[in-house]
């Protein structure tokens, strides 16, 4: 099902079948190309398999942008060991919607994508781990992998090839923290998300302490395409080094908020103004977040830019997610920072230190300057907190509620003076809190 | 503990989605399904669910107390989750919570006294671009409306209690 209208301007691949009726189901897929791209891997050595996918520069679409092909490329194919494939459907980066929408409208997509990843590293087993929220998506997962067994797709000697892989559905119980891959892997395995320890990557040493692939749905979903039209037709469609479409969630305050498949590298200002059909109300445009609530914030001056992770990381910003939030004038960035900080406070799994000491002082400090109190020192403590988290922590959740909140008081500093009613008073913290 | 044929099912499904010896890893989706059914964590789902992935119940607390979909007591039949993360902020969704509490009369993790209706304002849950919006239980509803969510309270108060099911 679609929440919003698409747009002309899209590129639909990932999202090609989504206007197709029953579009989850398997005879639609394979009316629809399906399952050949699988096929076509049947006939190619895994390190051919490799190559389309690094030709094809497709980079991760969880958030850190690291090219997919090198990152298969690393595990150990030679290993005596099992090797896995897994899945991480636990989006929830705030902003983020769309792997939602790939698993609900073409989960074969997603199941074929896994297929072809299993060839590449030699795997027989894949899992996929879909955050508890998202339990209606288990339903439809679980009926296209016993679509898929029942004809063939999915089991032992697919298709007559000799090739066994299982596939199977795993709900996470509400933990951002799990997104990150290794915490990932420990809630799969049972235990409470918590980050392990790098080196060994998940490559070498991930599910179960076997090698393994471990993607975005996303990133997994983009697979049939590049094997099916070649590596450098997806290269094509986006921007230097940036390759395909991704799915962009656009949200706030914009009159059209969607999820849209764009090629990266597509402009944000055009993305805000004609895809989104620009700010609601007739309003100014005050700041966006590209890439979901972990990115530094952008203010409207610096939104003439190309999406892609490349031209996002020289404005010193991310293209994280794909979350894109648009801010307009009317909107209090003291309330910003102090929700986003509520939510990373929420969710520090507690292992490190600055995080979770981190977390909860930046929050009671925003919460004091919210507030009304507090002394103007107290936007510079923020900013000087915020940067001692950086880099401090065994997984990126510092960094996360870290950026942010630094590029918001560095551009909205005076936003945060104006809000301090008596600047030079000091409240104590305890009497907001309490 | 007997649990239901359904339930059953899915339990031993998951107790062979694993490798061999690494039936903990069902530990999580087995005291989700549990939680469904049975209305919460209690004791004796730990215990049992522990027997059979084969750890202490010590450890089950350990995960229990991680995860926060995980409820040690009981939420209301219908339990409804107002998401005021940063994109449903922008659109309202902090004055929809507002607005569930004063209907309610009650606050965060907290239960009608009939047991029909709990609430919770919980972290993002994916809706960004249809936002504001919630979840009761599992279903979503999106862009939701003050009088969207009055209706949705209407319709839950009507239900009956959950001694009657």
């Amino acid at each position: 099902m679609l929440y919003n209208e698409p747009h002309p301007l899209e590129v639909k691949v990932l999202t090609r079948r989504f206007d197709q009726p029953n579009c989850a189901s398997l005879d639609t897929y394979l009316a629809t190309d399906g399952y050949k791209a699988f096929q076509k891997a049947l006939g190619m050595k895994p390190e051919e398999i490799i190559e389309q996918v690094k030709v094809s520069n497709l980079r991760g679409r969880g958030g850190a942008g690291f090219p997919t092909g090198m990152k298969w490329g690393f595990v150990p194919r030679t290993s005596p060991k099992p090797k896995y494939v897994v899945v991480n459907a636990d989006e929830s980066e705030p902003g983020t919607c769309k792997d939602r929408l790939l698993i609900e409208n073409d989960p074969h997509q997603l199941i074929e994508g896994m297929l072809i990843a299993a060839l590449a590293v030699g795997a027989h087993a894949g899992y996929i781990y879909i955050r508890g929220e998202y339990r209606y998506l288990i339903e439809i997962m679980d009926r296209a992998i016993d679509e898929a067994r029942a004809s063939g797709w999915l089991g032992k000697n697919i298709q007559g090839s000799g090739f066994d892989f299982e596939a199977y559905s795993h709900t996470g119980a509400g933990a951002y923290e799990c997104g990150e891959e290794s915490a990932l892997l420990e809630s799969l395995e049972g235990k409470r998300g918590i980050p392990r320890i790098r080196p060994p990557f998940p490559a070498v040493s991930g599910a179960f302490q076997c090698p393994t692939v471990l993607n975005n749905v996303e990133t997994f979903c983009a697979v049939p395409s590049i094997l099916l039209n070649g590596g450098e037709w997806f290269a094509n469609l986006g921007s230097l080094k940036n390759g395909g479409t991704r799915l962009f969630c656009l949200s706030g305050h914009v009159n059209r908020p969607g999820v849209y498949e764009l090629p990266m590298g597509f402009n944000l200002m055009r993305m805000i103004e004609e895809i989104g059909g620009g700010i609601r109300g007739g309003k100014k445009l005050k700041a966006v977040i590209p890439g979901g609530s972990s990115c530094p914030v952008l203010k409207a001056e610096e939104c003439d830019l190309p999406m892609d992770f490349d031209s996002l990381a020289k404005a010193k910003s991310m293209l994280g997610s794909g979350g894109v939030v648009v801010m307009d004038e009317t909107t209090d960035m003291v309330k910003v920072a102090l929700r986003i900080m509520r939510f990373y406070q929420h969710e520090s799994c507690g292992w490190c230190i600055p995080c979770r000491e981190g977390t909860m002082w930046l929050k009671k400090l925003l919460e004091r300057m919210d507030h009304g109190m507090g002394s103007s020192q107290d936007i510079t403590l923020v900013g000087e907190l915020a940067r001692n988290m950086l880099g401090r922590t065994f997984c990126p959740l510092g960094d996360a509620a870290a950026m942010p909140t630094i590029s918001l008081v560095e551009k909205f500093r005076d936003e945060f003076e104006k809000k301090l009613s008596r600047p030079g008073d000091l409240v104590p913290v305890d009497m907001v809190m309490a | 503990m007997t649990f239901s044929p359904q339930l059953e099912a899915r339990f031993a499904k998951l107790l062979n989605s694993y490798p061999p010896g690494r039936q903990r890893a069902a530990l999580i989706p087995m005291l989700m399904y549990a939680q469904d059914e049975v209305g919460s964590i209690t004791p004796e789902v730990k215990e049992e669910v522990a027997r059979r992935v084969g750890i202490t119940t010590l450890q089950v607390d350990e995960v229990v107390g991680y995860y926060s979909m995980m409820h040690t007591r009981p939420m209301g039949r219908y339990h409804l989750q107002i998401c005021t993360n940063i994109s449903c902020l922008l659109r309202g969704g902090d004055r929809l919570w507002e607005r569930a509490c004063k209907r309610l009369g009650i606050g965060h993790k907290q239960v009608t006294a009939d047991g029909k209706i709990s609430l919770e304002e919980v972290e993002c849950i994916g809706a960004c671009s249809w936002a504001p919006a919630l979840q009761v239980n599992y279903d979503f509803m999106h862009n939701v409306t003050a009088d969207a969510l009055d209706e949705v309270i209407q319709i839950l108060r009507k239900e009956p209690p959950p001694s009657a099911v």
